[in-house]
This record gives structure tokens, C-alpha cells and sequence, in this order.
């Protein structure tokens, strides 16, 4: 594979650019560009519908039952009838709650989920923008959704929704931490914060993807990750803001109709960025796995990356749902124990260790 | 820069479509007449006693303390860990990598004493 040229994100020749070009020279490239961001972000934007979808059907498979069968072949369609039937609903405001901050809410995470989706590398040429500090760029976003759920919790005026948001904004706040450390783990060993490059740097067979190199980093930092990521968004076994049988709903209790809508669109979007992450950090992102034998290193060559992209993220996804009918739930205390007295600490060494190699100019 | 203006232009479209879709609901939702029991916040039924804006815990104040602490922490990583690599294969001629190394682990070794400190006086202890 050659090293592809990085002046031009997006070279696209299509019939619109066609038409764009001769209406309005000068401009083409922008009104292309754009036009071919707008369409890739609305696909990528209805995903929670299909995530939510297989999210129930995965759920319901775990436990011998059928899940949705009824709207749609083997229940397809079923998120977009719920979905609108969202739209249709009344949204409720509490009494005693703050109206305007109510309202901000949901709108914070959910307009910010289109500002992760720029950055991730679906393919070679397939990415809305590839700022030198991506992955900077990625950790600062996410903190925006706990900005979401701290000000619901807060507006609700609702003692469910208060004690939900303030567990889940420690708890959001402590895994982002580790986080942040497996992502400079990264950034030390590739040299650069462009997740196009960390997805170049794994070019080769599938033993130059980061999660099977080894001693110090690989597979260990890849479940470091999910760990902290799984907490990050907030799911089981790790969902103790909204844990059904203590406080009702958590921060979302007071919610109903486009404003709840909006929150779980908001969520299911995060888990997409973060599965894509996942494939682009440690699996190879877009490119195709090679395993050194001619004729199947080919036709695996052959398929596109950004079906290679999708497959490896929706792995990932997989991954996330099969812990959720796994393991049980943490309680708070445990929680705080395992990010602060175990997985900041081994971060850390893991982080001296993969320095120590590097600067002993071993090959890690 | 360019990248930049890609990224305004999504904030934009983000906006768009969020803001579509609240003005949707806003136009097609069902609205009812406000009744007293309607809202109500919601505790399965019981009504509710006193303000929902009460005094919490104090822990999660330390531990946001805590957080703003290691992530500007790791924010001061961030440069180090960006010329690494390229320290080692010798691209900064004048650094030597065991040097980068070695002040690197007195940092990370000072961060790590701070939360062993922490941890002895047992502030990362949740009751």
C-alpha cells in the first residue's frame, strides 16, 4: 500500500460537483464538499436507529426470546415508529424546574455528536476533517455530554434525576481520566494526534494493529479502553445513573416526547464514535486485514475500507452489548475503586512501561 | 484550516437538524390542558416533599477536584508524548531519549506520589 497523499479530504467527482461546477465556478470544491459532508453526517446521524434496533434484537437473542418482529421484516422498522411516535408526544416540564436549562439539555449532547462524527476516518479519502489534534479534539467533545446530563439532572427538580446526574457526571469524569491516558498510550507510540495517521501507522499484516502488539500496550490497553469507554457512555455494567430499580429513570426521569428522544439519540450516537474509535485506535480502522497470503491478502484488499471500517465498529458495538447481558451491575463505591485504585495506577505504569521501551529503542 | 471550516460547517448542520426536529414536535406534538397532578415530578406516585435541589455528598466534590487535577495533568503529557516518537528516531537531533524519558518519569512519578497521598488519606475511599 503506498502512502496516500493528505492535501485533499474530500476529492469527489459526482454528478452533483458536475452540476455545481458549472453553475457556480470558483466555489465548486466548497458547495461539493460540503454537500457530500452533509449527506455522509445525515447517514451516519440515522444510525441510532438501526443501533437501537439491534440493540433490542441482541437483548432479546441473549435471552431466548424474539425482541421486535412485528413492524417491519424480523421488526426493522420498529425505532422509526417509536421515533416518531416521540415526535407526536407531549414534552412535560416539571413544576419548580428551570425551563430554559430543561430545554438547553437534551440540545447540548445531541448537536454535539455531529462534531465527533467529523473526525472519524471511515476511508482512506472518506473523512469530513483530520485536525492535527484529533484525538485531542475527540476528548473534548466527549465531555460535553456530561455537561448534558448535569444540567437535566439539575433543571429537573426532581430528587431521581438530581442523585442520577451527580453519580453519573463522577462517574463520566473519573473513567475520563483513564481514558485520556490510553489515548496518549497512542499518540507516544504512533507520534502524531491525527487519526488518520494512527490508522496509517498500523499499515501491514494484522500483527501491526496496536492491540496485538505486545508487551505494553496491545491487548491490555484495548481493555483498558473498553472498560473506561463502557463507563464513559454510561452503559451496564456500568449504568448506575440510571439504575431501574434504584432511581426510576436517572438523570432522564422528567423527560418525555423530542427531548428524551434527543438524549438517547445523543447516547446511541456516543457509542458509535466510541466503537469507531476503538477500530481506529486499535484495529486498523480502514484498512483491510492482511495476513500475508497472496490471493486472500487481494481480495480483502478489494473491498473498501469503509466496509472494513463499519465491520470492525460494529464489532466493537457487539462487544458492548454482549458485557451488558453479562456482567452485573457496580455499585458506586466499587466503581470509584476500579478507576481510581486500579486502572489509573496499571494506565500509568503502562504509560512509563511503553516509554521506557521506546526510549531504550526496543521495538514494542 | 480547512478542516476547520468543515468542522463549523457539521456544528451548523447539527444545529440544523436538532432544531428541525424540535420545531417538528413542536408543530405536531399533542398538547393537553396543564393540570396540577400532571406536573408534578415524578416519584412513582408519592408526592413529593420539600425541594429536589438538596445537599449532596460531598465526595463528589473531591473527586471532581480530583479530576481537574490529572486531566490538566495529562493535558501537560500531551506535547511530551507527541514528540516521542519522533525524539527516538532521532528527528530532534539535540534530545536524547533516555533524557525525554527520564523527565517524563518524574513527572508521571510526582503524579503518582500525589495520588498515593490522596489514596493514604483515604480520599479515594467512597462510603
Amino acid at each position: 500500500m503506498n502512502q496516500l497523499p493528505t492535501e485533499k479530504i474530500f476529492p469527489v467527482h459526482n454528478s452533483i460537483g458536475d452540476l455545481v461546477r458549472h453553475l457556480l465556478p470558483g466555489s465548486a470544491e466548497y458547495v461539493n464538499g460540503f454537500l457530500t459532508i452533509a449527506s455522509l453526517l445525515l447517514v451516519v446521524a440515522l444510525l441510532p436507529v438501526f443501533l437501537i434496533w439491534l440493540e433490542r434484537k441482541v437483548a432479546a437473542h441473549f435471552q431466548a426470546r424474539l425482541g421486535p418482529m412485528r413492524v417491519g421484516y424480523h421488526g426493522l422498522l420498529q425505532s422509526t415508529a417509536d421515533g416518531l411516535k416521540l415526535i407526536f408526544k407531549e414534552v412535560l416540564v416539571p413544576e419548580g424546574a428551570d425551563r430554559f436549562v430543561f430545554f438547553l439539555a437534551p440540545i447540548l449532547p445531541a448537536s454535539a455528536t455531529f462534531l465527533v462524527m467529523t473526525i472519524l476516518p471511515f476511508d482512506h479519502h472518506l473523512q469530513v476533517a483530520d485536525p492535527a489534534g484529533g484525538v485531542l479534539f475527540a476528548l473534548g467533545i466527549s465531555g460535553l455530554s456530561i455537561l448534558g446530563i448535569l444540567l437535566a439532572g439539575w433543571s429537573s427538580n426532581n430528587k431521581y434525576s438530581l442523585l442520577g446526574a451527580m453519580r453519573s457526571g463522577a462517574q463520566m469524569v473519573s473513567f475520563e481520566i483513564s481514558l485520556a491516558l490510553i489515548m496518549l498510550l497512542i499518540v507516544m507510540v504512533t507520534g502524531t494526534a491525527s487519526l488518520r495517521e494512527i490508522v496509517l501507522s498500523q499499515q501491514g499484516t494484522i500483527l501491526d494493529w496496536w492491540i496485538f502488539k505486545l508487551p505494553f500496550l496491545g491487548f491490555i490497553a484495548f481493555m483498558m479502553y473498553m472498560i473506561s469507554s463502557t463507563a464513559e457512555l454510561n452503559r451496564a455494567p456500568f449504568d448506575i445513573s440510571e439504575a431501574e430499580s434504584e432511581l426510576t429513570g436517572g438523570f432522564a426521569t422528567e423527560y418525555s416526547g423530542i427531548s428524551f428522544a434527543m438524549f438517547f439519540f445523543a447516547e446511541f450516537v456516543n457509542m458509535f464514535v466510541s466503537a469507531g474509535l476503538a477500530a481506529t485506535f486499535f484495529l486498523g480502522g480502514f484498512l483491510a486485514p492482511q495476513f500475508g497470503i497472496g490471493p486472500i491478502d487481494a481480495a480483502f484488499d478489494f473491498i473498501p475500507g469503509f466496509v472494513w471500517f463499519f465491520c470492525k465498529t460494529f464489532l466493537v458495538i457487539f462487544l458492548y452489548m454482549w458485557f451488558r447481558w453479562t456482567f452485573p451491575r457496580l455499585r458506586i463505591d466499587q466503581l470509584m475503586y476500579l478507576e481510581w485504585k486500579m486502572l489509573l495506577p496499571a494506565n500509568l505504569v503502562l504509560l512509563m512501561g511503553a516509554g521506557f521501551f521506546l526510549a531504550m529503542g526496543w521495538t514494542l | 484550516m480547512e478542516s476547520y471550516i468543515m468542522i463549523g460547517f457539521s456544528v451548523f448542520l447539527g444545529a440544523l437538524f436538532v432544531g428541525g426536529a424540535i420545531i417538528c414536535s413542536k408543530i405536531l406534538a399533542f398538547h393537553s390542558p396543564e393540570g396540577q397532578r400532571k406536573v408534578q415530578p415524578y416519584e412513582c406516585s408519592e408526592n413529593p416533599i420539600g425541594d429536589a435541589r438538596i445537599r449532596f455528598k460531598v465526595s463528589f466534590y473531591i473527586f471532581a477536584l480530583l479530576f481537574l487535577l490529572f486531566d490538566i495533568e495529562s493535558l501537560f503529557l500531551f506535547p511530551c508524548m507527541k514528540i516521542f516518537k519522533s525524539v527516538v528516531t532521532g528527528q530532534h537531533g539535540s534530545i536524547s531519549p533516555v533524557v525525554l524519558f527520564s523527565e517524563l518519569f518524574v513527572f508521571v512519578f510526582i503524579l503518582f506520589a500525589g495520588l498515593i497521598y490522596a489514596w493514604r488519606k483515604g480520599v479515594l475511599t467512597w462510603e
